[in-house]
């Protein structure tokens, strides 16, 4: 009798699903049958590619015979041998790319959130026509920075200057960054404006009354209130322009040391039917980034978690 | 107010760099020269560049069709395998919840190009290249974890409560099902479809590996590979003719439903 064990009640929520421990388990049942579409179909289409393209990778390409295995040789082929300059040349180029292009990007559509985050007329307006950039096919607004790279087209008209934008290495790049920038700055500034628009008003003008200068609320209150909403826009954009391909395939077709890593890698596999090292390029470049999201996730946590220790004496 | 003057300013430097480009596409395309003449308006506005879309040359209606196509089915298709998931994500608890979103956010991470080799082994070992089933099923590796994530966002802000609501009213599971929570989760729906549908629409990189004629090339590719009016210059202007044509659609979508399309977008990104 004194060993009887008491049923502990089960939870309630007020306003929610009673959730017993039986319930739970049917709970996490019906959630693996939901779930069971979508990660097949996600399996097939996704893990089976990646696993045959790394495969793939490991032998050598012989369109008319039998592919032997070769094991790391294209590999070494890629970062030590005969591919070596065309490889490295794509991999600092789609770098760089990355690197110059998230710092405009970052800038002018942080700059663009804080213009929307104030309340004005047309507010909706502005925000329609910010998603014009995204709307646009990527190929297709390709062919239009394309059209106003042209030596005789607009931008060497408003600037004056004659530069044969896709005719050579830099101008090439300046170009590419302009167009990738236009279409997206917009879109990270979305992004930034949700995270601005969840801090209260009542903070900046607690500050205002203790005498903080605009300056000093931005880079207290507002720098840090967004950081995760920054964060998330960073981490996305970073991996889509080491992807990059639209845009150098379309406007330079990789001429003139343009070729970002999925271009030559399509060149590889696609065109010159070498799917054995071309699957070796786009396996380096799915690895790639997969080691430059984690690094950025790295710095990014560790930098929350510094400011957040930070508060705490 | 001078701050108010300056913000002006702000808010039309954000209208004009958003929309300058387009303007000029929509300018470019209604001029008979638009290489020889930059004005900033056509000053003799003309249909030839859209008449030459369409022309023996260029065919693009077959590409639009195609277009309409490969979204509308990749929509469908991502949209009901992963309103399921979304369901289990947004409203179940169950362990490895964390990961499994994880996961569904890691597979945005993969380079189309890591899966486009195998994927064009296959199709062209299948002879199923230059038709519709392998855009469809390549575009899905992309846009069902895109459904995924944005439907998620969408369920896990209705207020289910509604359908309990229903039944200690009286409603039947199918009454409240119908009644209470279709109304409820059509718009999320209805947003997360424009915005996998315009994902789809704007994919180059699929399409121009997995087709060769306009049988199934979308305008993506097509717009690639224009002749113009004339077959000695660049066909710029049939290009930004087809261009417009292509993205006048997308615009007007984007225009009434930007609300929702940001919300969808975005949300996400806050809850982090």
């Amino acid at each position: 009798m004194a060993t009887e064990t008491v049923r502990r009640p089960a939870r309630v929520r007020r306003g929610g699903p009673v959730r017993t421990s039986e319930g739970r388990r049917a709970e996490a049942r019906l959630a693996f049958r939901l779930l069971i579409p979508a990660g097949i179909v996600l399996l097939v289409i996704i893990a089976y590619p990646v696993v045959r393209a790394i495969w793939l990778s490991l032998y050598n390409d012989n369109r008319f015979g039998t592919s032997h295995f070769i094991g790391l040789r294209n590999y070494t082929r890629a970062f030590t041998g005969t591919g070596s300059d065309d490889f490295w040349s794509a991999f600092s180029f789609t770098t760089l790319l990355t690197l110059v292009t998230m710092v405009f990007e970052l800038v002018i559509g942080f700059g663009m959130a804080l213009i929307m985050n104030k309340a004005f007329r047309g507010r909706g307006l502005i925000r329609a026509s910010v998603l014009v950039p995204w709307a646009i096919p990527t190929a297709v607004s390709a062919q239009l920075w394309l059209w106003n790279f042209n030596p005789n087209g607009v931008i060497n008209q408003v600037f004056h200057t004659s530069f044969i934008w896709t005719g050579s290495h830099w101008p090439s790049f300046w170009a590419i960054v302009i167009a990738d920038v236009w279409k997206t700055a917009p879109f990270i500034a979305l992004l930034v404006l949700a995270g601005l628009q969840i801090i209260p008003n009542e903070i900046y003008e607690a500050a205002k009354v203790d005498g903080a200068t605009a300056l000093q609320s931005f880079r207290r209150i507002t720098l840090p209130l967004v950081k995760s909403a920054v964060i998330v826009a960073v981490l996305f954009r970073m991996l889509d322009v080491l992807r990059i391909f639209d845009l150098p395939f379309i406007m330079t077709n990789g001429a003139n040391g343009t070729e970002t890593l999925s271009t030559i890698a399509y060149k590889e596999s696609i065109q010159q039917i070498h799917p054995s090292y071309g699957s070796t390029l786009s396996t380096i470049t799915f690895f790639y980034i997969i080691v430059a999201a984690f690094v950025v996730n790295l710095i990014a946590r560790a930098d929350v978690v510094k400011s957040a220790g930070g508060g705490v004496k | 107010m001078r701050q108010r003057g300056l913000l002006m300013i702000g808010v039309a430097f954000i209208a004009v760099y958003c929309l300058a480009p387009f303007y000029w596409m929509i300018v470019s395309s209604l001029k008979s020269n638009p290489l020889l003449d930059q004005a900033l308006y056509p000053k003799h506005p003309t249909l030839l560049n859209f008449r030459e879309v369409f022309s023996g040359e260029n065919n693009f209606q077959y590409a639009l069709r195609n277009s309409v196509i490969i979204a509308g089915l990749t929509t469908i298709v991502a949209l009901l395998i992963g309103v399921f998931a979304s369901y289990a994500l947004a409203r179940l608890q169950f362990r490895g919840k964390k990961l499994v979103l994880g996961a569904v956010l890691a597979t945005a991470m993969f380079p189309l190009i890591a899966l486009l080799t195998p994927l064009f082994q296959l199709f062209t070992d299948l002879h199923l290249i230059d038709t519709y089933p392998p855009m469809i099923v390549s575009d899905i590796s992309f846009t069902l974890p895109l459904a995924i994530y944005v439907l998620t966002t969408f369920f896990s802000e209705m207020p289910w409560e509604l359908e309990m609501a229903a039944k200690v009213d009286g409603a039947t599971p199918g009454q409240a099902f119908r009644k209470v929570i279709i109304p409820l989760a059509a718009p999320g729906v209805f947003t997360s479809a424009i915005i996998v549908f315009i994902a789809a629409w704007n994919e180059f990189l699929i399409a121009y590996t997995m087709t060769s004629t306009l049988k199934a090339q979308p305008v993506t590719v097509a717009i690639a590979k224009f002749t113009g009016v004339s077959r000695f210059e660049q066909p710029f202007g049939t290009i930004m003719a087809a261009g417009v044509l292509v993205t006048i659609p997308l615009v007007l979508m984007v225009l009434f439903f930007q609300r929702r399309i940001v919300a969808g977008l975005t949300a996400g990104g806050v809850k982090g």
